[in-house]
């Protein structure tokens, strides 16, 4: 049994609105282990962006974690509990784009516009110097420049040499994405997070962007956290899946479980409403009753019993159920399979 | 870029003739003319002039002219660096406009530098910690900034300082300077002198620049590259200046354009609280006495001090922010 | 595209979608404390600029040499425990060197303050005749009564302030409402029709713009002839600063013409057969209304500032007309403001009134934009 990279257990962030409290992610747990995917999806609004912040702490205020453990694990060492680093202090700052990187969602808005793509990259690689290079000269700046060049290479951005000194804004989303990529892997993290890498992307280039994130995975084996909304995406590229919903596991386990043998109601309601082309044109898709409920009206009970066809009445309003095992390691929260099992409210 | 500002430069002129007519049409308009005006104020004092005497000064002055040909003749003089004569000090005007436009323009420079220094770290630390006790001070400092008119923080200092100290703080130079010719003494008594000033001129600036800062810095924090920065292992501060600050401070150059023009025509009443050898006392001078070749000879300057402002914003801002600079080509 | 992802407010916010936009605007702005007590002292000031010689004391334009330069009577609200109004009394001296009075507080002598006693003759808001007034001394002659003490000329300053308050307040008020009509006629024209018109408009506020203002507004007030009477020159002195002022105004309608031209229900309105009136008057009109009142708040006090400039200068409102400027004149003197430090509450007046203007039309912007947060 290999040691995970990443151990992320019963993690709880909350947003501390004027409003009211917002249960972001209300105890979320898995394991990435070395050179394996792990699929976090749900629709907009569930939480998967914020674990995936949590994770490094950058959660933006009024958001805090409130509860759980991150665990990384660092060489041989003790696994370090990112949760319990200052968000603000040197240690989780070493981490952060060296040992973990992230893929945000919009390659547009994540680059600075006024300065150009090769001068992030550059000081990425600057910063973290001593952690990807233990010894040897300073990093000149040519000398970074052209190690730029090459990621931008490896990532298959054409004319590397002109991008490097490009504005975000002067490139398309496919390349901004490439360059994007190549910034997260320039201090050769453990872990890749990659938060909807391809949502804001046409289809075409996804595909692209997909297979050179598999490629790249598969040569440097980089653990990546993946997010998406998208069902497609996770079959192609994830080992495991969290399937979240308003911040809560419905259901994890490997991806040829959740995909052939669904257990939870959700599970299975998102995987009917894919569309596919052998269904006979021009029918309407299935779709989930009902509509996602607003953040601070958060249902009693599992959160998602006003929408589910299964709902036993006076039990899923009432209690929350906890996650429980429904096959080989496979995990769902739902009181078809676990009559006694709940979390306390 | 350097397209962008030749069509400026090859505009400048044009502005300047528009600007050059309406001052004009200003100084022309009150019923009678600044001869008129003068031979009253000489038969209040005591003395008189007669008749033929005026009638000279009037055919002299051209006073006796068309409107067009009175204004060609104010161009010329212009264009020939001749500024007119004033009557009151019966001296030429360029000798008397010189150093006082020079000393306008230090104040204004030097209350524009007060400004950005200690407006941008303000407000840096103020959208850095919202909500923080030092965030509201400045935040309750910047409201009273504001709303005091300037020649009004002129007056309090100047009655505390008179008061409390028995000290004047009026003038830029210590008197045994007032005359003196230029040298590094007088440089640095003036330095002693204009930083009051200076900062009384900035200081509603100032307070209006930190809640702009602070506005758009909170803006930008909140942007995805922020995050990115931030995911880098970036330090905060270093983050903060790197990234957001830098972009929050382009807006801010673009008010440039207006601030500049702004403390040259608002010194005009700092300098005429605090008795500074400016060009707006001496405006509002020649227009007391309706003198109005000085007057619009001034009023010309601060024309052109304006457009210069505008200029120059316009030049900073395509070079700081690659996105206009590369798309004018 | 999932078909999952919609997102549907919660019962919650019902309450808010179908409440009218004037009244989100007032719910937004009556969370803004600080707003709303500035809003108050508005209204405040309002009510004395509807009838300042009601709050006066003494006649403004009364002098008298002798009574120069009497310090601030502070109003006392307490006799020990028992709430009574009263001032100490002021006794003068005359300087034997100098020969001129000197006055100094008394506190041994209260003078008793009375509510709604006669004073001199005046027309409530210029109608009713009647002599009564808010405050006075009970003996009316006798004792003498300057909340905020008298100037060189020995006029009742609190009294003063009150007219001048009149003049300044309606100053900026005016005047924007100048800029306004100004600002949304040019603005909303150049923004509907676009073009030729627009490229001419734009180029004029361009050129209004890069004047310098505060010297060609001395400019143009010199300009003013010396024997207009103190309404005319009220009145050119709101054109004049307004002339200026219309032109950001006019910026922000045309932005927002533009931006509405190309929303879907204008291009309904017009396919329904609306003219174009009807379009600008009944649609586009109401959709920026607040955004125009909270613009103009935050452009009153930027009047206020350059009227009472102009004025300190000499160059605006004239005595005998009353301005806070014309009474912070008063206090050009250094060494007249050292021996009468009173003649500066004017000044403190202004800061005052400006800002509650800023701080309303703060709370006003916030509150009219709906996704500002």
């Amino acid at each position: 049994m290999t040691v995970p990279v990443l151990r992320v257990k019963d993690l709880r962030v909350h947003f501390f609105l004027d409003e009211g409290l917002v249960r972001a992610v209300d105890g979320v747990s898995f394991d990435v282990e070395p050179g394996r995917v792990v699929g976090i999806v749900g629709e907009s609004g569930c939480g998967k962006s914020v674990t995936t912040k949590a994770i490094l702490q950058i959660v933006e205020p009024p958001g805090r974690i409130v509860g759980g453990q991150i665990l990384f694990q660092k060489d041989s060492q003790p696994p370090v509990d990112l949760a319990q680093l200052s968000p603000r202090g040197a240690e989780l700052r070493a981490i952060r784009g060296a040992e973990i990187a992230l893929i945000p969602q919009e390659p547009m808005a994540a680059f600075s516009p006024v300065h150009s793509v090769g001068e992030q990259v550059i000081e990425a690689l600057q910063l973290h110097e001593r952690q990807w290079r233990p010894a040897g000269p300073r990093l000149s700046r040519n000398e970074a420049r052209a190690m730029t060049v090459d990621l931008f290479r490896s990532v298959g951005i054409s004319m590397p040499d002109e991008r490097v000194d490009a504005y975000s804004w002067q490139l398309s989303g496919g390349l901004r994405q490439r360059a994007m990529i190549a910034m997260a892997l320039s201090c050769r993290p453990r872990l890749l997070i990659a938060d909807e890498p391809t949502t804001a992307i046409d289809v075409t280039t996804q595909a692209q962007i997909l297979n050179l994130l598999r490629d790249l995975q598969r040569r440097h084996g980089t653990a990546i956290v993946f997010i998406t909304h998208d069902l497609g995406v996770i079959a192609q590229m994830a080992h495991y899946v969290v399937v979240m919903y308003l911040g809560r596991v419905m259901e994890q386990g490997p991806v040829e479980q959740i995909f052939h043998a669904p257990k939870h109601p959700y599970t299975r309601a998102l995987l009917k409403s894919i569309p596919s082309v052998n269904v006979a044109p021009r029918t309407l898709l299935p779709t989930i009753a009902g509509s996602i409920p607003h953040p601070l009206g958060r249902p009693s009970g599992c959160p998602f019993h006003p929408r589910c066809p299964d709902a036993i009445p006076g039990v899923c309003s009432a209690r929350a159920p906890a996650l429980g095992p429904v096959g080989p390691g496979q995990l769902a929260s739902c009181f078809l399979y676990h009559q006694d099992a709940a979390v306390e409210p | 870029m350097t397209r962008y500002v030749l069509k400026r430069l090859v505009l400048l002129p044009a502005l300047l003739f528009l600007f050059s007519v309406v001052v004009f049409a200003i100084v022309q308009a009150p019923p009678g003319d600044f001869l008129t005006t003068y031979v009253a104020t000489l038969a209040s004092s005591g003395s008189s002039i007669n008749a033929e005497q005026v009638e000279a000064l009037r055919r002299e002055y051209g006073l006796d002219r068309p409107v067009w040909i009175q204004y060609l003749r104010w161009i010329e003089n212009l264009a020939k660096g001749n500024l007119g004569l004033s009557l009151e000090y019966q001296r030429p005007n360029a000798e008397l406009i010189g150093e006082r436009l020079v000393l306008t323009m230090v104040l204004a420079l030097l209350s524009f530098v007060f400004t950005w220094v200690v407006a941008i770290p303000a407000g840096i630390y103020s959208a850095m910690h919202p909500r923080s006790v030092v965030d509201y001070l400045l935040t309750v400092v910047n409201y009273v900034g504001v709303a005091t008119p300037n020649f009004m923080l002129a007056l309090v200092l100047m009655w505390g300082a008179f008061a409390y100290f028995g000290m004047s703080v009026t003038g830029l130079f210590s008197p045994e300077f007032v005359e003196a010719p230029w040298s590094l003494a007088r440089v640095l008594d003036l330095l002693s002198h204009v930083w009051l000033p200076a900062v009384v001129l900035g200081v509603a600036g100032t307070a209006r620049l930190t809640r702009v800062m602070r506005a758009n810095l909170l803006d930008e924090l909140n942007k995805p590259y922020v995050t990115t920065a931030r995911a880098k292992g970036l330090s905060e501060w270093r983050l903060v200046v790197r990234y957001p600050a830098r972009l929050a401070l382009n807006p801010l150059v673009s008010t440039i354009g207006w601030y500049l023009p702004a403390l040259f025509s608002g010194s005009l009443i700092v300098a005429t609280v605090m008795n500074l050898p400016n060009i707006g006392p001496l405006l509002l001078r020649a227009l007391i006495n309706q003198d109005m070749y000085l007057a619009g000879s001034i009023l010309l300057i601060y024309c052109f001090l304006t457009i210069v402002g505008t200029l120059i914003s316009d030049i900073l801002l395509a070079w700081l922010d690659p996105r206009i600079r590369l798309e004018e080509g | 595209m999932s078909v999952l992802a919609s997102a549907v407010p919660a019962t919650a916010e019902d309450r808010v979608s179908v409440a009218s936009n004037w009244r989100l605007v007032w719910w937004r702005f009556r969370k803004h404390r600080l707003a709303l007590a500035s809003a108050l002292v508005l209204i405040a000031l309002y009510l004395v600029v509807l009838c300042p010689d009601f709050f006066s004391t003494q006649d403004p334009e009364a002098t008298e040499a002798r009574l120069a330069f009497i310090p601030i009577q502070r109003l006392h609200l307490f006799e020990g425990w028992r709430p009574a109004l009263w001032v100490p009394d002021v006794v003068g001296k005359r300087n034997p060197t100098t020969l001129r009075m000197e006055w100094r507080v008394d506190e041994s002598r209260r003078i008793p303050v009375r509510f709604f006693v006669t004073g001199y003759p005046y027309r409530l808001l210029g109608v009713v005749p009647t002599r009564i007034h808010l405050l006075g001394t009970a003996a009316e002659g006798r004792d003498r009564l300057h909340l905020l003490g008298t100037d060189r000329l020995g006029r009742d300053q609190w009294s003063r302030l009150v007219h001048g308050t009149q003049t300044s307040m309606t100053i900026g008020l005016t005047a924007v409402t100048f800029s306004i009509v100004l600002g949304v006629l040019l603005g909303g024209i150049s923004g509907y029709f676009g073009g030729p018109v627009d490229a001419v408009i734009q180029r004029l506020i361009e050129l209004l713009q890069s004047l310098p203002t505060i010297p060609i507004w001395l400019a143009l007030t010199a300009a003013l002839p010396r024997d207009w009477s103190p309404q005319q020159v009220f009145f050119a002195i709101t054109v004049i600063l307004s002339l200026v002022g219309w032109t950001t105004l006019g910026r922000e309608v045309r932005g927002r013409f533009l931006a509405l031209r190309e929303e879907d229900f204008v291009l309904a309105a017009e396919l329904a057969g609306a003219s174009r009136r009807r379009i600008i008057v009944r649609h586009m009109v109401p959709t920026f209304l607040s955004h125009i009142i909270a613009t103009s708040t935050l452009a009153i006090p930027a009047m206020i500032i350059n009227e009472t400039s102009l004025s300190f200068l000499g160059l605006g409102i004239r005595p005998p007309a009353i301005s806070w400027g014309v009474l912070l004149q008063e206090a050009q003197n250094i060494q007249t403001v050292a021996l009468a430090p009173w003649l500066l509450v004017p000044g403190a007046v202004v800061i005052l009134s400006v800002l509650a203007f800023n701080l309303v039309g703060d709370g006003l912007r916030d509150a009219a934009d709906p996704y500002s947060q």
